[in-house]
């Protein structure tokens, strides 16, 4: 047994209160707000220009001047605003957006995440990639626990190219949720700082067990 | 004062082989393609282009890239664009990739007499390193690379962070679509078409915008203009073909509830999950 892919979004989305501004990212991200409670409204910001997205339109009703960070028509919530493209990453570096849920390739002892290029594939771009996990309150990496090849994603050390380092506060798997911490004060690590990072294992999916989890995860697990 | 010029030809004539512009758009939604078109048309070649992304292959600065007329392009995402790809790794074409946040801030930088900022976005990552791949040569091997740049610690309330030197970025040429604008220049974009456009407008030299929408002077309200006219020095008005002439990349909907109880799904709660199709949030 393990969380399923729907199972780890609704995971994901139990971290969120209402009054949250949050920005997702692409694929598993996307499904969290379906799983919040009635009583939970979520602003999502999309990192081109717009706080408060809504649903995709009704068809014959998409505008080309409408349309989120992933180029997708979309419609606004009641309380949506605009602004530009400084401004937006302006609100994500000062700290004012209260999650990123992104997905990674691979996630460090640290907290360091690599999730924006592969070595020897065409190099598309980071796009608001590294902006984003250096800037949101809280970074919440949502990916399998390991590899479809069934190597391991949560490492030493990433040895894909880092989108940022010591950035992540905490990872949900399949199998697990890990917090990346200070050691030193058993808090959960804030993003960027310097000094020392652990990994802390926080709850298990149901019927997995811890065994399992530190066989799948590369470093310790406190 | 009359900023207005008679054609999109007539305002890009000036613009010279080798010159740098900064284009506004994200994706195809706001996009200054009647302009870009023009310097088609004139035949303005060695351009280096500041944008988030390169338009498509058919459509945007993609025609200016198809034609070869673009040396270097500056921007965050470029993945939607086959010919890009192909120019890029043949070595015909330089970039330099730049995270998205880090782009916009080094027009507004530009714009506003900043010559360079710190940002944590980047550090520890080849951005701050260096040897992010800039140009191929035609056997696919990396020429170019990014340059390592300057790195410092800052105390902040969590703690010591790394934040890595950025320099701002001035064009020769801004380009801008706006949906409304006056003949001061003074200029209103509309909805999420705002994106870089009104970075673009303060970081070029010398700012063209077209307008779909042109009003005289007093007729915008003042308190509802984005990019004050001191920043525009050419407006050019789009005819309605023009100006209705906007592409979407993915066109994304949703079915329309068919009885009175599927109205729920109407207050856009979620998005739906075919989003997980889309590409890399650049």
């Amino acid at each position: 047994m393990s969380w399923t892919r729907e199972e780890m979004a609704a995971r994901a989305a139990s971290e969120l209160q209402d009054g949250s501004y949050v920005n997702l990212g692409i694929g598993l991200p996307t499904l969290v707000p379906n799983y919040v409670g009635d009583d939970v409204e979520l602003v999502l910001q999309s990192e081109n220009g717009i706080l408060g997205v809504g649903a995709y339109p009704f068809e014959g009703e998409e505008d080309p001047d409408l349309i989120n960070a992933g180029k997708e028509t979309v419609t606004l919530r009641k309380g949506a605003s605009f602004f530009d493209s400084a401004q937006s990453f302006g609100m994500i570096r000062g700290g004012k957006i209260d999650a990123a849920i992104l997905g990674a390739m691979q996630v460090s002892a640290v907290g360091d995440i690599a999730n924006w290029m592969i070595p020897g594939k065409m190099v598309k771009g980071m796009g608001g990639a590294m902006d984003l996990v250096h800037g949101a309150k809280r970074v919440i990496v949502l990916m399998e626990h390991t590899a479809k090849d069934g190597s391991l994603k949560i490492l030493d050390e990433c040895d894909l190219p880092y989108t940022g380092k010591r950035v992540v506060q905490r990872i949900i798997t399949d199998l697990a949720v890990i917090d990346v911490i200070d050691p030193t004060t058993g808090e959960v690590a804030p993003s960027g700082t310097l000094g020392d990072r652990a990994l802390r294992l926080v709850e298990l999916a149901p019927g997995v067990t811890e065994d399992e989890v530190r066989e799948k995860t590369q470093p310790p697990l406190v | 004062m009359d900023k207005v010029v008679s054609s999109a030809a007539e305002a890009v004539a000036d613009i010279p082989d080798g010159a740098t512009l900064a284009v506004g758009g994200f994706g195809l939604s706001g996009i200054p393609s009647v302009l870009i078109d023009a310097i088609l048309e004139a035949g303005t070649a060695d351009l280096e282009a500041v944008s988030n992304n390169c338009g498509v292959d058919e459509w945007g600065l993609g025609r200016l890239l198809f034609a070869k007329r673009i040396r270097r392009m500056i921007s965050s995402y470029v993945g939607e664009n086959k010919e890009f790809a192909r120019q890029y790794l043949s070595g015909e074409l330089e970039v330099e990739l730049t995270p998205q946040g880090t782009l916009a801030e080094r027009m507004r930088a530009g714009g506003s007499g900043i010559p360079a900022f710190f940002t944590a976005t980047g550090v520890g990552t080849q951005v701050a390193e260096g040897g992010l791949p800039w140009k191929y040569d035609d056997a696919g091997n990396v020429i170019v690379s990014s340059p390592p740049k300057e790195t410092k610690v800052f105390a902040t309330a969590e703690g010591d962070k790394e934040y890595v030197l950025e320099e701002a970025i001035v064009a020769d040429f801004g380009l801008v679509r706006a949906w409304k604008g006056d003949r001061h220049g003074n200029l209103i974009y509309r909805q999420s078409a705002r994106n870089f456009n009104p970075l673009a407008a303060m970081c070029g030299r010398v700012t063209i915008a077209e307008v779909e929408e042109l009003v005289e002077p007093g007729e915008l309200d003042p308190n509802d203009i984005h990019t004050p006219g001191v920043y525009v020095q050419r407006v050019v008005q789009l005819t309605p073909e023009q100006a209705a002439d906007k592409k979407i990349e993915r066109v994304t909907t949703r079915p329309r509830p068919d009885g009175p109880d599927a109205s729920a799904d109407a207050t856009g709660d979620a998005l739906v999950d075919d989003a997980a199709t889309h590409g890399l949030g650049g």
